[in-house]
């Protein structure tokens, strides 16, 4: 049986935040008497993440998948509740634990900016205590799966984006963790280098089994990498499980566009008691319940003279974004 | 704490940063050459203020160089290794790169008070030295192993007092946010430890002692280089290094507990 290594268990976290009126006399005020309001951005969540899952945190902005992550992997103290990953308390920062996860953010960068990412490879490879022959290794093997060999010698600087964040990635990888905690590593990158970090991660988690959390907010890699998801609202969980299941019932019906050989087999298509969205001469669309989808198409293809069938699913990203604005998915 | 790994990652510390700052020639010329500027400069307006009389605060030109010497060696550590180091921990904080150093199986404090250095700094400790030497030949010090020792645990502690003041004011940007200003004034007081203590009046004298201890950065090393010193004030000096380190390290790792990261 499988281990769970993340159990989270009635986690809250609340911050101080402070808030300024507009304006001169606001600023005035602000300054000589600051406001500050307790503000709760995660309620009471719990869940368990399984050894080897790939995992994808969903939610608008501000929604608290970062602050998750980052309670995670021990970067902030939780308010309330519990966190135990790989049998350790993350806050505590141990080192046997520190050894065993990683942090990949799109937006902040830990290479050294004027020397070339190999430079910062070693550097890391020290402080995670490997030699110098297991390092070179490492770094072959990951830069082989990265596909990336002559830019290790190019200052960071001087790299493109895509370029850097897979440099970035063999920077965070070189200790070869078993826990990844990576936020919207694809900001910014263009669809290519988003397909290829995306194939790197796949290949990573196969051949290592490492468990993977990841927020993201290009849906082509929740649906790519994720079977699982938990989506965020306002800091509380509004779904955890499979994705097609969510994706089901956030969409429980399919358009099929049937072009008939004739008006007339599409006039007899109508008539049949099938759910008709619309009819243009020969064309005709209706629109079918997932579970019935098989059934339906074989007495269609079965009873009518059919040319041409397109199957139509509505887009993810329109999907997805209904979950971001709605509360509650019990499924 | 395993010695041989941190060695093993200051080593690469110094590779990198060396190899960082070599990347921009000019950059490094401009240093050198402001850091000659510098001491030049600072020893001119020492001259100055001996002009007309012979003593400030009972010291001799001759005995204020010995002063000037130890603040060069101690504002070319500040160039080295606390301006890159320290100031770089309210950028850290303000963009959120600190999570990547507290992520590393390694002491934060640590990686952030050792990661960089800015080779323009070690011109100027040789320089100061090389004053300290010449000050010895000037004021006919007698070099014997008592002097060295003595002169060294004072250097050493007010290297230790300097770093714990800095790396506490660059620690309050957890909270704060933005702490320049705080470190610029830190860094005006390192300039007033220029002059002997005497030559202030005795409230400034109790503030520099007791409130800002500048006095023990610079005064109490340069008073056993004139044979000055008594005991109970090197043990002080001792005692004052130990707590502040102690108290700046206490201070970090509670600071840390507020640590909010910044937002992604």
């Amino acid at each position: 049986m499988v281990q769970n290594i993340i159990e989270v268990r009635n986690l809250s976290k609340s911050f101080d935040i402070s808030s300024k009126e507009p304006g001169l006399k606001g600023t005035i005020k602000h300054f000589f008497r600051r406001q500050t309001k307790s503000l709760k951005v995660i309620k009471d969540i719990s869940f368990e993440i399984k050894e080897g899952e790939i995992v994808g945190f969903l939610g608008a902005n501000g929604a608290g998948k970062t602050t998750i992550l980052k309670m995670l992997c021990g970067l902030i103290y939780p308010s309330e509740g519990s966190i135990l990953v790989s049998g350790y308390l993350p806050f505590k920062r141990k080192e046997n634990f520190l050894k065993n996860i990683t942090l990949i953010m799109g937006q902040k960068q830990q290479l050294i900016w004027d020397l070339p990412p190999i430079e910062s490879f070693y550097l890391n490879a020290s402080i995670y205590d490997l030699n110098k022959f297991e390092a070179k290794r490492r770094i072959k093997k990951l830069s082989e799966m990265l596909e990336i060999d002559e830019e290790l010698f190019i200052p960071v600087r001087k790299l493109s984006l895509g370029q850097r964040m897979k440099s970035e990635l063999l920077a965070a990888l070189i200790h070869e963790p078993n826990i990844l905690f990576l936020d919207e590593p694809t900001l910014g990158l263009d669809i290519n280098a988003q397909r290829n970090l995306r194939k790197f991660l796949q290949k990573y988690n196969k051949e290592t089994n490492a468990t993977i959390c990841l927020t993201s907010h290009y849906m082509k890699d929740i649906t790519s990498l994720c079977k699982r998801v938990i989506c965020v609202h306002e800091g509380a969980l509004s779904y955890d499980g499979k994705l097609d299941l969510l994706l089901k019932k956030l969409s429980p019906v399919k358009e099929i566009l049937i072009v008939c050989r004739s008006e007339e087999d599409a006039i007899k298509l109508e008539n049949s008691g099938f759910t008709v969205k619309n009819k243009i001469k020969n064309e005709i669309t209706i629109k079918i319940e997932n579970n019935s989808i098989t059934s339906s198409l074989k007495t269609i293809l079965n009873n009518f003279d059919i040319e041409d069938l397109f199957i139509n699913e509505p887009p993810i990203d329109e999907i997805i974004g209904r979950v971001l604005i709605k509360k509650d998915y019990d499924i | 704490m395993n010695l041989r790994k941190y060695q093993k990652v200051y080593k690469k510390f110094l590779h990198t940063s060396l190899a960082s700052e070599l990347e921009y020639k000019t950059n490094i010329l401009v240093d050198f050459i402001t850091a000659i500027l510098s001491l030049v400069g600072s020893i001119f307006l020492l001259s100055i203020f001996f002009q007309n009389n012979g003593y400030i605060g009972g010291w001799k030109f001759e005995q204020a160089l010995i002063i000037q010497g130890i603040y060069t060696i101690l504002n070319g550590i500040t160039n080295t290794w606390f301006n890159p180091n320290l100031t770089e921990i309210v950028k850290h904080i303000r963009e959120g790169t600190l999570d990547f150093v507290l992520l590393k199986p390694i002491d934060s404090q640590f990686f952030i008070s050792l990661k960089k250095i800015n080779p323009s700094g070690i011109l100027e400790i040789m320089l100061g030295f090389f004053l300290l030497f010449f000050c010895i030949r000037i004021n006919q010090i007698n070099l014997n192993l008592s002097f060295l020792t003595q002169s060294l645990v004072t250097i050493s502690c007010s290297i230790c007092i300097l770093y714990s003041l800095w790396f506490f004011i660059s620690t309050t940007t957890i909270w704060f946010v933005k702490t320049w200003n705080a470190i610029e004034v830190l860094r005006s007081f390192l300039y007033i430890g220029r002059f002997p203590l005497n030559s202030f009046s005795f409230s400034l004298r109790i503030f520099f002692s007791v409130l800002i201890p500048i006095a023990f950065i610079t005064t109490i090393p340069s008073e056993v280089f004139l044979g000055l010193s008594q005991l109970w004030k090197i043990l002080l000096e001792v005692i004052v290094a130990t707590v502040f380190l102690i108290t700046s390290r206490k201070f970090w790792l509670f600071a840390l507990k507020f640590y909010s990261s910044a937002s992604s």
